[in-house]
């Protein structure tokens, strides 16, 4: 593996150990929130919460940016390749789905003729 | 695998599409080689719909399945998986239209879900499968897609402790 992916993991891994910063992610995968806001809802200082939000963002899982005063945090770059990837999980789940679909609706099919040809 | 006779015909498998159409917004289309009546049916008889909506490759089962398929009724769909807690999929279907239209809730999260709508469109002995899943927000159906849809985030969280998990004995190794 090639070093700086392995040092990537190591970072996430680290961010991901703590369940706070686990439960941030959660809010932020809802909404876009304020560290402020973030820092009320866990029940911390904002210096706490500026900690754990830096952790996040130094492992690329975060993003934040400072409008006037409020420093906002949305979820990390990684966000539209996540997106494509999870839409294509989705679709083969549907497509085996469908597959079976098809099975059943070939039996009921097959009944629906032999019992017009009994008529 | 057995040899088929040059005679029969093999059927070309129908693609299933997905997209995410609006900011709120997932359709999932396919044709099935089937009048929309037939599909239907397949959709809104129990123990029709049990034979295909879990297919053995979800690795998980089907443990119960009841649907009360008229306006107001309730769906609901019970999967197991190992030794983990049973997990229940449950609403109730607005709008019944045989056998082209078909709308319900998916109530078991626990902020308001969306509303899927399956439309079946007749085309010459076959039928066009479209399926609609409206998000209450664009905030929601992001949500939803950041945390592994329906299961929540129990799934990703469980996914995550088992990647720390073997971290964890990496680092004992070494």
């Amino acid at each position: 593996m090639a070093k700086h992916s392995q040092a990537g993991l190591d970072a996430s891994f680290a961010a991901l150990s703590d369940a706070t910063r686990r439960g941030v992610l959660e809010q932020l995968g809802r909404a876009e929130v304020s560290i402020t806001a973030l820092a009320e809802k866990f029940h911390m200082t904002l210096a706490g919460m500026m900690k754990h939000v830096g952790v996040l963002e130094q492992a690329g899982l975060v993003t934040t940016e400072k409008v006037g005063r409020v420093r906002t945090c949305k979820l990390g770059a990684h966000r539209l390749e996540q997106e494509a990837a999870w839409l294509e999980r989705h679709r083969q789940l549907w497509d085996e789905r469908f597959d079976a679909l098809d099975k059943v609706v070939e039996d009921l099919k097959r009944k629906e003729n032999s019992n017009g040809r009994k008529k | 695998m057995a040899a088929r006779s040059e005679t029969e015909s093999t059927p070309v498998k129908n693609r299933t599409g997905m997209e995410r159409t609006s900011d709120r917004e997932l359709v999932v289309t396919r044709i099935v080689d089937a009048p929309a009546r037939i599909v239907f049916e397949a959709w809104t008889k129990p123990e029709l719909l049990k034979q295909w909506w879990v297919p053995k490759s979800f690795g998980v089962s089907l443990l119960s399945c009841e649907a009360d398929v008229r306006v107001g009724g309730q769906y609901r769909f019970v999967f197991g998986h190992g030794d983990s807690a049973p997990m229940a999929f449950f609403g109730k279907y607005i709008e019944v239209t045989p056998p082209s239209r078909l709308v319900w809730t998916n109530d078991e999260g626990q902020d308001p879900g969306p509303v899927t709508t399956l439309t079946l469109e007749d085309q010459g002995g076959k039928t066009l499968l479209v399926l609609r899943d409206v998000y209450p927000s664009k905030e929601a159906l992001d949500a939803a897609m950041a945390s592994g849809e329906k299961s929540g985030m129990c799934e990703t969280f469980d996914q995550l402790d088992e990647l720390l998990a073997s971290r964890g004995a990496v680092s004992r190794q070494g």
